[in-house]
C-alpha cells in the first residue's frame, strides 16, 4: 500500500529593524518628503541615492544633492512573472534609471502594460505612493513619460 | 515618538521584514507521525538493529543507518530532562516561562515542549509530567496539538532513567 505523504504551506518571517546611516537616512528622508535625494562623491559625482562612504577612495560623504524625480532608461528587463514583495503585481520592466542631476543609476520598476513600450533612452517619471514612510517604497513605480 | 505629522524627524530606522513561502513535505514516517497526532496518539518508530525509540521518527535510525517501520504508540507521558526558565516575552508567551526537553515514556530521544500548570520554581529534572491536547474538534495534523506537559501526581523518576539525556 502506498501512503500519501503530507505537503503543507509554511511560511517563514523575520521584521529586522536596522538604522540607516545618516546618508542612506538623508536619501529615505528626502523620499518621505517626495524628494530625491543623492550625494557628492569624492570626484564630484553625483550618486543616487546617497551613500555613506565613497564607492572609489572609502572617504566619509556628507554633502547631499537632491535630483528630479525624472530621467532616462540607460537599460532594462522585462518581468513577467512578478513574486510576492515585488513592487508591482503586474508584468513590469526592471529598469535602471539615471535621474535628471545624477551621475549613476537607480533600479526601478517601470510601470508599462508592454515590453514594446519601454526602451534604452525611454524617458520615465516617478510615480509616488499615495502615503510616504520613508522608505524605497514611496517610489511606487516609475512610469514613462 | 515625539514627532509630529508638521515636522517630523528625519528617518534614522527602518524595517525590513524577510518572507518566505514555501512547501513542507514531511515524508512518509513523519507523515505517519503527523496523521497519528490528528487521532490524538503520540507514535514513534523502532530501529530493528539497536531498539532505539525515535519521535519523530526519520524513518531510519541515525545510528545504525538503517530504515525504521515499527509503528511505536506512546502514552503522552514523560519526564523532564533538561529546562529552562526564560524571563523574557515571547510572541504569545508570558515570562515567566518554561521549555524542558522531556523523555516520553518508551521513547531513546527527548523533545522540547512547553511546561504550564505549574509554578516555574516546581519544574525539576526528573518530574513527571503529561501532554495537555487541545479540544478533539481541533485536532489537525500538527505537533501543535499537544498545547504544553504538566506535572502529573507520580514520584519523581529515578536519575538514572535519564541520565543520558541531561
Amino acid at each position: 500500500m502506498t501512503e500519501e505523504v503530507l505537503v503543507a504551506d509554511h511560511t517563514i518571517e523575520y521584521t529586522y529593524t536596522r538604522s540607516t546611516g545618516p546618508m542612506i537616512g538623508a536619501f529615505l528622508t528626502g523620499l518621505r518628503d517626495g524628494k530625491i535625494v543623492g550625494c557628492r562623491g569624492a570626484d564630484g559625482r553625483v550618486i543616487v541615492p546617497a551613500v555613506d562612504y565613497d564607492p572609489v577612495t572609502s572617504e566619509d560623504l556628507s554633502e547631499t544633492v537632491e535630483v528630479a524625480d525624472e530621467g532616462v532608461v540607460t537599460t532594462w528587463s522585462w518581468n513577467d512573472r512578478p513574486l510576492l514583495g515585488q513592487p508591482l503585481d503586474h508584468p513590469f520592466a526592471w529598469a535602471l534609471v539615471k535621474l535628471d542631476g545624477a551621475d549613476t543609476s537607480l533600479l526601478a520598476a517601470v510601470d508599462v502594460d508592454d515590453p514594446s513600450k519601454i526602451s534604452t533612452g525611454s524617458r520615465v517619471k516617478a510615480r509616488w505612493a499615495e502615503e510616504r514612510v520613508g522608505s524605497i517604497t514611496d517610489i511606487a513605480a516609475f512610469e514613462v513619460v | 515618538m515625539s514627532e509630529t505629522a508638521e515636522a517630523p524627524g528625519p528617518v534614522t530606522i527602518v524595517e525590513t521584514p524577510i518572507h518566505l513561502d514555501y512547501k513542507f513535505t514531511p515524508g512518509v514516517a513523519q507523515s505517519r507521525f503527523l496523521r497519528a497526532l490528528e487521532r490524538g496518539e503520540i507514535t514513534g518508530q523502532r530501529c530493528p538493529k539497536c531498539q532505539k525509540v525515535y519521535v519523530p521518527p526519520r524513518g531510519a535510525c541515525s545510528m545504525c543507518g538503517v530504515a525504521t517501520d515499527e509503528e511505536v504508540k506512546l502514552s503522552g507521558k514523560g519526564t523532564i530532562t533538561t529546562f529552562c526558565v526564560t524571563q523574557i516575552p515571547s510572541p504569545g508567551l508570558v515570562p515567566p516561562y518554561v521549555t524542558a526537553w522531556i523523555r516520553l515514556d518508551g521513547s531513546d530521544i527527548t523533545s522540547m515542549f512547553l511546561i504550564q500548570e505549574c509554578d516555574p520554581a516546581e519544574v525539576r529534572l526528573g518530574m513527571r509530567v503529561e501532554a495537555v491536547w487541545v479540544e478533539e474538534s481541533e485536532l489537525v495534523p500538527d505537533l501543535g496539538n499537544i498545547k504544553y506537559f504538566r506535572p502529573i501526581d507520580e514520584p519523581d523518576a529515578e536519575y538514572e532513567t535519564y541520565k543520558d539525556y541531561v
